[in-house]
């Protein structure tokens, strides 16, 4: 047994964290969504829920989220589409090249975010690497538009930011099914395709749903890529977010933006973390 | 009992199920098994015997097709069966872990086989029925595996293997798991389902009793070459090795020099009819007997005295089991029905028939 000394040591440090830096600031900002800005630029106190009601009423809001969503949707699709398959692969069918296939997922998160944005933004730039090779080839004759400066370069650069995260908890929960469970299927008569269907599949769904979360939430919230290669068309709702808090100087509006976002997040953090749990097999 | 022996073994030749011809694997070139051949009769049940590291289980799993040959063949019914995928062969594994699909019910996994093979839809829930009554498991169809204790995941394993109706049943050790006393009430069930539904069935175990009860013929793997394959009554009384005799059963193995048909192992000589030269025997410890004066009269031409020193005598409730010292560091083991309190010099007999030739095996 642990003395009360203890465990009142042990437990104050993260206490005193949490409280400073997520309860006070969330507390600050639920309060800053009830005020609103005046004419001269002040900040007043007048009690109100004319944030919220300009989030539901200003069609631009609503767009932008809708965009974020959908570009978040879309990443989250892309990141299962590449990360499955190669968790797959390298959890049943990569023998002796495992461990460096597993370091060449790993190694490009130890590049900076900035660095893989500029990156997307010196291939997909008109006087970009992509550009001038489709030109070279003789495959378009002018730089195409639309690669910089699109919702398609904040997928594509989101994307290729987010798989590994989706890709490593599907290969956990790929490591952990038990190779019995497919030699058994295989001697029950069902073929390598069925048992994948069959088994294996149902068997990794906490691990497609823990990196669907990753890649969704994650993106959802992103800001960075949008600014680098999203563009006018790009904007996603976290950039609206900047602006409000910046610029525009609107920080009431900021903090109920902000917030439905938290609450969009939070809520989907607790509906998959049930779904995970019901699909979670001891 | 001999010539019944090689009758069986005659008849499983002329119909093999399951043939093993000159089956060789190798892991990472360390052989495990070394031109194994085998033949199986229909509706047999053949134990596969052997310590850990034999290779009997790597036999189970190449039938099974979990494992590609190293050399050799297996047919089934005439037909290639080692160039088949696991898939389409129609043979099925009780694991030794069971591997139940822990996300389906009990009826699920029974009926996932029927499924794979996409038996008539209508005939399913039937077939399942069957065979979850079969091992008795009936009231569990809905439940998950997971709230199953080990013996009822070992029924649903076996119901879901033998629902397929497969021609060969590979059992890896499916007991070693379950605590002394069920593991005697499955080998009983598993003997009598095995009589009832006719399939031949493949037992894997290291257990040399097990074995004994439930085979028709015992195949004894050591180190990846067969021993001896027999019948559990020959393989007992007539072991082929003396590794054969000490693996199976206790033995006394009396290491003697053969001369004009008389043995001689220390103090102890008997009559032989073996080609003269060393040779080694195995005693068993239950044909020796207390002399008495009415053996030695009846019977003095076969029957064998000798004299020990009662070294130790520990109570086993119907037969004692003795060491007797005869001299010159012989041991000899005995297990004599209820002796009464023995000790100094005795003398003890056993038949001259009893001491049995075994081949010195390469490892001993």
């Amino acid at each position: 047994m642990y003395s009360r000394a203890y465990k009142t040591a042990v437990t104050i440090p993260p206490l005193v964290w949490v409280t400073a830096f997520l309860l006070i600031p969330y507390a600050i900002l639920f309060c800053y969504s009830f005020w609103s800005v005046s004419s001269l630029q002040v900040i007043v106190h007048n009690w109100n829920l004319q944030n919220y009601a300009q989030l539901f009423r200003n069609p631009l809001y609503l767009t932008v989220l809708l965009r974020s969503i959908r570009i978040a949707g879309a990443v989250t699709l892309l990141a299962l589409l590449l990360g499955y398959p190669l968790a797959y692969y390298l959890s049943f069918h990569a023998a002796k090249r495992k461990d460096l296939l597993y370091q060449l997922v790993i190694i490009p998160l130890w590049a900076s975010y900035l660095v893989r944005g500029y990156a997307w933004k010196t291939i997909l730039g008109s006087d970009g690497v992509l550009n001038g090779f489709l030109q070279y080839l003789h495959i378009t004759h002018r730089p195409v538009e639309f690669f910089l400066y699109s919702p398609f370069a904040v997928i594509l650069t989101l994307t290729h930011i987010y798989t590994p995260f989706t890709f490593l908890p599907i290969y956990a929960s790929l490591e952990h099914v038990p190779r019995n469970l497919v030699e058994a299927s295989h001697d029950l008569g069902a073929s390598p395709f069925s048992t994948f269907l069959r088994v294996i599949l149902p068997l990794s769904l906490p691990g497609i749903l823990a990196g669907a979360t990753f890649a969704f939430v994650l993106t959802l919230g992103d800001f960075l890529a949008p600014l680098l290669v999203g563009g006018p068309s790009g904007i996603m709702i976290s950039n609206i977010v900047v602006s409000l808090f910046g610029a525009a100087y609107n920080w009431p509006l900021g903090a109920a933006i902000s917030l439905c976002m938290l609450l969009l997040v939070v809520t989907l953090l607790f509906a998959t973390e049930r779904l995970e749990k019901r699909f979670t097999i001891s | 009992m001999n010539t019944a022996s090689h009758a069986s073994a005659d008849h499983a030749a002329a119909d093999a199920l399951l043939s093993i011809r000159k089956v060789e694997k190798r892991f990472a070139k360390r052989p495990v098994l070394c031109g194994i051949s085998l033949d199986v009769a229909s509706g047999e049940f053949l134990t596969v015997l052997g310590e850990s590291g034999s290779g009997k289980t790597t036999l189970l799993r190449l039938i099974a097709g979990f494992e590609q040959l190293d050399g050799g063949e297996i047919w089934m019914a005439g037909e290639r069966l080692d160039q088949t995928p696991a898939y389409r062969r129609q043979v099925n594994t009780v694991f030794q872990s069971y591997a139940i699909f822990p996300h389906l019910s009990v009826f699920d996994n029974v009926a996932y086989g029927l499924r794979a093979k996409a038996a008539p839809r209508g005939e399913i829930p039937t077939r399942v029925t069957q065979a979850l009554a079969m091992v008795k498991m009936s009231d569990f169809a809905q439940s998950a595996p997971s709230r199953l204790s080990g013996g009822q995941q070992q029924r649903v394993a076996l119901a879901r293997a033998l629902v397929n109706r497969p021609r060969v049943l590979l059992l890896d050790e499916p007991l070693s798991a379950l605590d002394a006393n069920l593991r005697r009430q499955m080998q009983v069930e598993l003997k009598s389902l095995q009589r009832e539904v006719g399939i031949t069935f493949i037992f894997v175990t290291h257990d040399q009793e097990e074995a004994m009860a439930l085979s028709d013929r015992i195949a004894l793997l050591r180190a990846g070459r067969l021993e001896q394959v027999a019948e559990p009554r020959e393989i007992y009384g007539y072991p082929a090795t003396a590794y054969a005799a000490q693996f199976i059963g206790q033995t006394n193995l009396l290491r003697a020099e053969v001369r004009d048909g008389i043995a001689t192992a220390g103090p102890i000589a008997w009559s032989s009819t073996g080609p003269s030269g060393a040779a080694t025997f195995s005693l068993r410890p239950e044909s020796i007997r207390l002399s008495s004066p009415s053996h030695a009269v009846n019977a003095a031409d076969v029957t064998v005295h000798f004299r020990g020193r009662i070294k130790n005598q520990s109570f086993g409730g119907a037969m004692d089991l003795l060491e007797i010292d005869c001299g010159n560091s012989h041991l000899i083991r005995a297990r004599i029905p209820s002796p009464g309190l023995l000790d100094g010099l005795q003398e003890f007999e056993f038949s001259a028939g009893d001491a049995v030739r075994v081949r010195e095996g390469d490892a001993d």
